[in-house]
């Protein structure tokens, strides 16, 4: 039967990325949430589910962010969860974390020359950290490849 | 759409995007423009403007418009290379509260070079560009698969199934 996946990303590019990503969970049983209902058509036929986004500069949209992912973490029951952020992903990783899931943060492209804010969070929270960037790893951040 | 298409990404406003394109528009009375102006505060005057339009109505004004004009974001940029669409880009500054830092600086540095991206310096200058480009589009960004490599995919794979 495969892995229980929860593919989870903010709306935009972050979405986008995580998108260019569906054939890493093929043939697992994945589960997909983002921001924005229109954007189901990316994600195929499979469990689609959304929540109320949440910044770092909206910091006090946290609480209901929270609720929303920690329902959708009780309904999808992830072993993995795979992220391309932003901090709802890094939300969903930490809530998750307690009950043994393990995550993988996939930093955005767009952060080139340095790591994502949540990104650097990332480290302390996320059982893995890659950045897409060769020149951004180091022994801890390491570069896979890209969306592009 | 036969016009221009402009947006300024959907999660924080961009407002000087929005102006400048929209006083573009009032100088090109006779091309179509319509801009995505997201959480902007000023709204367009003479141009067709949306807050957001659901993704499939994004897709197709990105394949059809004559020119896609955007912030310098990977939604932007990743959409207008899967449709084979140049793409004019206005990255967004910490310094004017557009983002919280100046990674779309970057992003027009490291991907922005591409073959059909261009990189608009500030107002004026895109709007020369946003002229220019309409006339002579140039060569469109080059081809990629709908999904990333295979072999960063398979390293996803092999981190999930471990």
């Amino acid at each position: 039967m495969g892995k229980r996946v929860l593919a989870i990303a903010s709306g935009g590019g972050h979405f986008i990325q995580l998108m260019r990503l569906q054939p890493a969970w093929a043939g697992h049983q994945v589960s997909v949430a983002t921001v924005d209902p229109s954007t189901r058509t990316l994600a195929g036929d499979v469990p689609f589910y959304t929540f109320r986004d949440v910044s770092r500069a909206d910091w006090w949209r946290i609480p209901a962010a929270a609720l929303d992912i920690a329902r959708i973490l009780i309904s999808a029951r992830p072993q993995v969860i795979i992220t391309t952020g932003a901090l709802p992903g890094l939300i969903a990783a930490a809530l998750a974390r307690p009950f043994g899931v393990k995550s993988l943060w996939v930093d955005s492209i767009a952060n080139s020359e340095v790591l994502s804010g949540s990104g650097g969070q990332a480290g302390r929270v996320c059982s893995q950290v890659i950045t897409q960037w060769p020149h951004l790893s180091t022994d801890r951040v390491q570069h896979w490849g890209s969306v592009l | 759409m036969s016009g221009v298409f402009v947006s300024v990404g959907s999660m924080m406003p961009f407002d000087r995007l929005t102006r400048a394109m929209d006083e573009w528009a009032a100088a090109h009375p006779g091309i179509g423009v319509e801009i995505q102006i997201g959480k902007g505060e000023y709204e367009p005057r003479h141009a067709r403007w949306v807050r957001k339009l659901p993704l499939a109505e994004y897709q197709t004004r990105v394949e059809t418009c004559a020119l896609f004009v955007a912030h310098c974001g990977m939604g932007s940029i990743i959409s207008a290379i899967e449709a084979g669409k140049p793409i004019l880009m206005l990255p967004r500054l910490a310094a004017q509260g557009e983002h919280n830092n100046d990674h779309q600086l970057a992003t027009a540095k490291h991907i922005g070079v591409r073959p059909g991206l261009h990189v608009a310096a500030d107002s004026a200058d895109l709007k020369v560009r946003a002229t220019a480009l309409l006339a002579d589009a140039g060569g469109a960004p080059a081809p990629i698969s709908r999904f990333a490599d295979p072999a960063f995919t398979d390293r996803i794979r092999a981190f999930i199934e471990s």
